[in-house]
């Protein structure tokens, strides 16, 4: 039955240890004693990520937030602000400089979690006019670079700033366009991925829905350093607005001569053109979009050569991702010492996330790296919908892994995502809650990866097909010990011997569930009276799925 | 760069299709400055005045380009954005991304399968609407989204399904 | 028309240095005030275009030439689409969210018009843009 006002009280590790069950106890007896059970529900939370000020309570809707909260406040919180709706200013959070009240979460300093570097004129601009996007400090990188620094300062620059790769696989930006930059050949590409196939990710059409210019600026920058003259956009012909917008930006930095023969009065040409790709998951590999864009099947080749060795029609490219570029027109104006002073030790800068599922606030983030999946679920993301409990968060979309609640407080970048058995990906951030079956998911993400290997590598393209066989069959009941058994073998078997990333990556869904979760598969599983069966007692409890519901 | 070989392109057999498109699609190849690497492009195109692209049209690109029609095809079949059948007049395309599946678009498609009596990809009985499923349109905020045509309905709930295919109906 | 220098870049930038004003801190001399729409495909989904027409249509209605629409990208925050942001002078920048073509008028009439925003409809923003 749904309450008018819940009251949150944390119940992280933090708060228990300032008595927060204590005051959860007073909270709930006091309810009672006024007969407000059908009025006001007491929720224990997670961590709100707050802890010095604990025990925290949160009231909704009113969304007031009450820091250093005594089992004795309890009286007070339900006399006064449940049942007459005043708020009881003493318990309210205190702004230590300006000593203002602050009574709505939001307003806390603490809770400014977001730093917009990729994302800067998103929502800010409007992307059909590029006299705003200069107002706003636009193609100021593309001149500095232009007229002030020689290919190897941009290059050095970009190195420097430790920029990684923000399509998923995390390689080094200033590397790559060394390496192609290295390269004796006097024409060469730069590609921008925009297919962005990880089904729940949407920050690369939203950069080039909101800010198609810092991505030209950026390539341009690009293709300066390298010494390329052409730079191509592959972008997934499912995206029609961000289509439209890059044409109108593109029309309007030729005309206002920012692309096209002689940029800023050097000797410096480039222009861009746009591809289209036609719905192939695959297409993300670069291998891969440099066949789609010579017209071909999308199959991956063995690297190497490397796309910077040989590439676009056997010449050197440089392919680099939507997110990554709208990095760069802010390291080379504001310095990569500016870039490298954000994030942790060997992940520099922002990352865009696509927070989705159950969190209440679904939406993109963009985080400096080394932040906590507590703050942006709990924080930024508002926590779970419906007071329902956290179970798993999904990174790296299908070729990610699942992250439970004991990792919560891992500070994210590249590395500490790969040790806990996921990985960055492109920025999807799925979260589940107790209701979502994680067997399930993971059958959900071998069908996605199924229904892409391009079949190329036979693992890949009959394994997925096995192991999706495999669990449907275990989640419709009938499954046994030995599939399981052949479930592992069958994973790191395509894990092992696939040529791209596509099948490197498609069991770490099924290895990461296996391995958190092992109790929901053996809820399914028939035989588990079998002696290795390490889940009896939790299949004989059936655990109750919400998608059965 | 190479123009594309003049070969006579056989009359095509198929009544339906219509010559002008043809017409139209040869015109647009013999405008590009290269058809090295432009098959996909080419392909965008046919299926954009075709709405789909039968075995005829793919040869006629085939034979166009001096290609292979297996080639042709090839690349048809690897890509899941291309359809080698018609279209139903409006395509219903749900969203099968991970946000949107976990919030239980698998639920909205069987009740779709349900109403409309078809299978995804399956063209109904009266020729109105084709059923497809699709990989993540990048509105996840929204999920559950369903996509008929260019419009997105998003938090789509089972019980309103009726009242968004009347509008079409 | 086409750019040549750094010194030609930055004559326009400075030329067009009030909007950078008006939208990041409200100081602008210029009496103008702009109304930011997200029209991103989340946004464009949610009604957008529908608030849109309303805005420019209750502009119109009340005869407010220095007010301006204007469609920007989307902010992220997918939960409260469609969003609006009002940028008035000598007043910090608000953000509306779930801004359905029937809130219009009265962010017309009482913020617009009347100076005051309307309290319930205001979205905190929690980052910071570089």
């Amino acid at each position: 039955m749904a309450t008018r006002s819940n009251i949150l009280v944390c119940g992280g590790t933090g708060c228990l240890a300032s008595e927060s069950d204590k005051v959860i106890k007073n909270l709930e007896l006091i309810i009672k004693a006024r007969g407000y059970e059908n009025e006001a529900r007491v929720i224990r939370t997670g961590c709100f990520g707050f802890c010095e000020k604990g025990p925290i309570v949160k009231i909704e809707p009113d969304n007031v937030f009450y820091v250093m909260v005594g089992p004795k406040d309890a009286k007070d919180i339900v006399d006064e602000h449940i049942i007459k709706g005043r708020t009881v200013d003493r318990l309210l959070y205190r702004e230590p400089k300006a000593n203002e009240i602050i009574n709505r979460q939001e307003d806390m300093p603490f809770y400014k979690k977001q730093l917009r570097v990729a994302l800067r004129n998103c929502g800010l601009i409007n992307p059909e006019d590029i006299l705003e996007y200069i107002a706003f400090g636009g193609y100021e990188a593309l001149g500095k670079a232009l007229t002030s620094m020689t290919r190897d300062q941009v290059v050095d620059e970009v190195k420097r700033s430790g920029l990684r790769g923000r399509g998923g696989g995390g390689f080094p930006t200033g590397i790559k366009w060394e390496v192609t930059k290295k390269q004796d050949d006097n024409e060469k590409f730069i590609i921008c991925n925009a297919d962005e196939g990880d089904p729940g990710a949407f920050m690369d059409r939203s950069i080039l829905e909101g800010d198609p210019h810092s991505v030209i600026e950026a390539m341009a920058i690009g293709g300066y350093a390298i010494g390329a003259s052409k730079g191509i956009i592959y972008i997934r012909a499912e995206y029609p607005l961000a289509i439209s917008r890059l044409n109108t930006a593109l029309n309007q930095a030729r005309e206002q001569g920012l692309l096209g023969k002689n940029i800023f009065g050097s000797d410096f040409s480039f222009d861009i053109n746009i591809k289209y790709g036609a719905g192939a998951f695959v297409c993300g590999e670069e291998t891969a979009l440099i066949n789609s864009c010579t017209g071909k099947r999308g199959e991956p080749n063995y690297k190497p050569p490397y796309p910077a060795e040989k590439g676009y029609w056997g010449h050197p490219t440089c392919v680099n991702n939507v997110e990554t570029f709208a990095n760069i027109p802010q390291i080379i104006t504001r310095g990569a010492d500016w870039f490298a002073s954000i994030g942790t030790e060997k992940s520099k800068g922002t990352k865009v996330f696509a927070l989705a599922g159950k969190v209440k606030n679904v939406g993109l983030v963009e985080v400096p790296m080394g932040i906590t999946f507590r703050e942006i679920i709990f924080d930024i993301g508002g926590g779970i919908q419906g007071g329902r409990k956290f179970k798993a968060v999904q990174t790296g979309g299908p070729s990610g892994g699942v992250i439970t609640e004991q990792y919560l407080d891992t500070p994210i970048d590249y590395d500490s995502l790969i040790s806990i058995g996921s990985m960055m990906g492109s920025g999807g951030m799925i979260v589940m809650d107790e209701t979502d079956n994680m067997v399930k998911i993971a059958k959900f993400y071998l069908e996605f990866t199924m229904d892409e290997s391009c079949g190329r590598c036979t693992p890949c393209r009959i394994g997925t097909k096995r192991m999706y066989e495999i669990l449907d069959k275990i989640t419709s009941g009938k499954g046994t010990m030995a599939d399981i058994d052949a479930l592992k073998q069958l994973a790191y078997m395509v894990k092992g011997s696939s040529l791209c990333g596509l099948g490197q990556t498609a069991p770490n869904p099924v290895i990461s569930t296996l391995k958190h979760f092992w109790e929901e598969y053996m809820a399914f599983i028939k035989d588990v009276d079998n002696p290795r069966g390490e889940g009896r007692h939790i299949a004989k409890n059936k655990i109750k799925f919400a998608t059965e519901k | 760069m190479t123009k594309p070989h003049e070969i006579d392109v056989y009359e095509p057999v198929e009544g339906e299709l219509p010559k002008e498109k043809f017409d139209e699609l040869e015109a647009f190849i013999n405008s590009l400055e290269s058809t090295d690497g432009a098959l996909i492009e080419i392909l965008h195109k046919a299926q954009n005045l075709f709405g789909y692209l039968p075995r005829d049209v793919q040869l006629f690109v085939a034979r166009k380009l001096g290609i292979p029609g297996a080639e042709v095809f090839g690349v048809v079949s690897f890509y899941s954005y291309f359809t080698t059948e018609p279209r139903g007049k409006h395509t219903i395309s749900v969203c099968m991304g991970t946000a949107c599946f976990v919030r239980g678009s698998d639920k909205i498609l069987e009740k779709l399968k349900e109403k409309l009596q078809v299978q995804v990809n399956e063209i109904t009985e009266d020729g109105l609407f084709t059923l497809k499923d699709i990989r993540c349109v990048g509105a996840c905020g929204l999920a559950p989204v369903i996509m008929i045509d260019d419009k997105v309905y998003g938090r789509v709930k089972e019980e309103e399904l009726d009242g968004i295919l009347d509008t079409y109906r | 028309m086409s750019i040549k220098s750094m010194d030609e870049l930055r004559k326009i930038r400075e030329e067009h240095q009030n909007k950078v004003n008006l939208r990041q801190s409200g100081n602008n001399q210029e009496d103008r005030i702009e109304i930011l729409i997200g029209m991103a495909t989340c946004g464009i989904s949610s009604g957008a275009r529908e608030t849109l027409n309303a805005f420019v249509e209750e502009i119109g209605k009340q005869g407010l030439n220095n007010a301006k629409v204007i469609t920007v990208g989307c902010i992220g925050y997918c939960h409260s689409e469609p969003t609006v942001q009002v940028n008035m002078p000598g007043q910090k920048p608000v953000l509306y969210g779930t801004v359905k073509k029937d809130k219009v008028p009265d962010i017309v009439n009482k913020h617009i018009i009347g100076g005051q925003p309307v309290e319930n409809l205001i979205l905190k923003v929690d980052f910071e843009r570089a």
